[in-house]
């Protein structure tokens, strides 16, 4: 019978399907909304180092074992972050956003996608050298459970600390960073002044429902992983959730071009990606 | 109509690599039918700059890729510092900030790979001047999909490593110097 030969690399990609619409109906976790070209590197790379020589091959004990299926997990989620991430961009919220903030009695802020929380810790340092202490709170939400955890530790390995304080200095800091920590060993300990006004909890930008009410909300390298139809979700949740004239932060190579979105909101310095949400708004 | 037998060029360049991308995207005319994606090592707090002083040199178009940038003939797009370039199943680019790839990001290796898996044998891989080994992984993907090898002479490139490593690991199609290079890329383009 003629049947046609696949090219592997074809078939590769149904196979990934398949496995991702398995892994969507038994975990709930849809990837399919992700971007495939980062999807498909980091699954191929949990595969090389599996047992496996297959996804077909992998698929079943990835749906039948819970295990197997959290070390896919930890292999295609992408955690890394930085305090003060993109010192230019703190540097102009410093300058730029801050003294619109202070006009406010309280603020409400919204890390999402906030990871291992470091982007939480470096607002709070930003906000209390600014005079704000006191008069805010940062909810910082994560899909991922197990980052969420080690977000309110606080606690950081010390051989990443010479970086962050580089950041630090960049971002346009007024105190000396090794204030801020304890050193233990090889670790730091965030000091419990920055932790006390973050609220650490689960939330998953694919499914759930806007928070009320933000002055800021910062969503940054998380959406570059998304595909457009989920991208454009998530920017409707942060304008459902954000109040007019508050300010929505996104990564440096991500922004807000289509023209629903450019028409209500306006970026403050280019290229910061932080854009300001018009008050007239229909 | 036949489709054209090659849909796109990517390339690798790390030190000397500003030189070496004057000399090649320079001597492209700008009705090139070919895009190109272009990953050159630099420093992660280097800006747009490079791009856009490519761009006044070149007839063709240069630019600094952005995320979901649908890929146009006759453009070439620059990895932007600090990100990986990807190609998306669709002829979009995608971005990424997952962590650097033997030291690098961007990486030769990821935007190789990921353009072979969408383009396999209608694919060129050049890589070219460099003082590391990164790409040579992804030249030889490219090879395994049926796709064209082109690596800068060693003996013409400012830093050897790069291309003696790519020649290490996989056969290629074309040893040339940036003038040959130019000639075989025109070439192949009309094919
Ligand atoms: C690369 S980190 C970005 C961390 C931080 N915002 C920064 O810029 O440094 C991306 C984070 O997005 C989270 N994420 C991915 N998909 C998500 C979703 N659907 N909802 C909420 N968070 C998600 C990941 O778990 C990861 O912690």
């Amino acid at each position: 019978m003629g049947l046609p030969t696949v090219k592997s690399a074809e078939l590769e990609d149904v196979e990934i399907g398949l496995l991702l619409t398995g892994i969507q109906q038994i975990y709930g976790y849809d990837f399919r909304e992700y971007a495939a070209a980062s999807i498909k590197r980091r699954l191929a790379h949990w595969l090389a180092e599996s047992e496996f020589d297959t996804f077909s091959q992998a698929q079943s004990c990835l749906l039948r074992d819970p295990d197997t299926f959290l070390s896919l997990l930890q292999g295609i989620t992408i955690n890394v972050t930085e305090m003060f991430r993109d010192p230019a961009f703190f540097l102009a919220l410093r300058e730029q956003v801050v003294p619109f903030l202070k006009t406010y009695p309280f603020l409400k802020i919204w890390h999402a996608g906030c990871a291992t929380g470091e982007e939480a810790y470096s607002m709070a340092i930003l906000l209390n050298e600014e005079g704000l202490a006191g008069r805010y709170r940062l909810y910082a939400t994560d899909i991922d459970e197990e980052v969420l955890q080690k977000a309110a530790e606080g606690v950081l390995p010390i051989n990443v600390m010479q970086k962050f304080t580089q950041n630090y200095q960049k971002s346009g800091g007024t105190a000396s960073f090794a204030d801020y920590y304890t050193a233990r060993y090889d670790h730091a300990i965030l000091s419990a002044s920055l932790k006390k006004n973050i609220v650490f909890s689960q939330h998953n930008l694919a499914v759930d429902a806007a928070f009320g009410e933000m002055h800021l909300i910062l969503c940054r390298n998380v959406m570059i992983y998304f595909k457009p139809i989920l991208k454009e979700r998530c920017l409707s949740l942060f304008d459902h959730s954000l109040m007019p004239g508050g300010f929505l932060c996104l990564g440096l190579k991500e922004g807000m071009e289509r023209k629903k979105w450019s028409e209500r909101y306006e970026e403050m310095v280019p290229r910061t990606r932080i854009y300001r949400k018009c008050y007239a708004t229909a | 109509m036949p489709r054209p037998k090659f849909q796109l060029i990517v390339i690798g360049v790390s030190s000397g690599g500003m030189q070496a991308l004057k000399i090649i995207l320079g001597q492209l005319p700008a009705e090139f039918p070919l895009p190109l994606l272009v990953v050159q090592h630099i420093s992660s707090d280097a800006g747009d700059g490079l791009a856009r002083l490519l761009d006044e040199l070149c007839e063709i178009r240069v630019k600094e890729a952005d995320e979901q940038d649908r890929i146009c003939a006759g453009t070439a797009y620059l990895a932007p510092a600090n990100y990986h370039l990807l190609v998306e199943s669709d002829g979009i680019l995608a971005l990424s900030a997952d962590p650097p790839v033997s030291y690098a990001r961007p990486s030769i290796d990821v935007l190789f790979e990921s353009a072979s898996a969408v383009y396999s044998s209608a694919l060129i891989g050049v890589v070219l001047t460099g003082a590391n080994f990164d790409g040579s992984q992804g030249l030889k993907t490219i090879k395994q999909n049926g796709g064209i090898a082109i690596v800068q002479n060693p003996a013409d490139a400012a830093a050897p490593q790069m291309p003696l490593a790519a020649l290490a690991a996989t056969a290629v199609d074309y040893v040339a110097p940036l003038d040959g290079i130019v000639a075989v890329l025109k070439k192949l383009a009309d094919a």
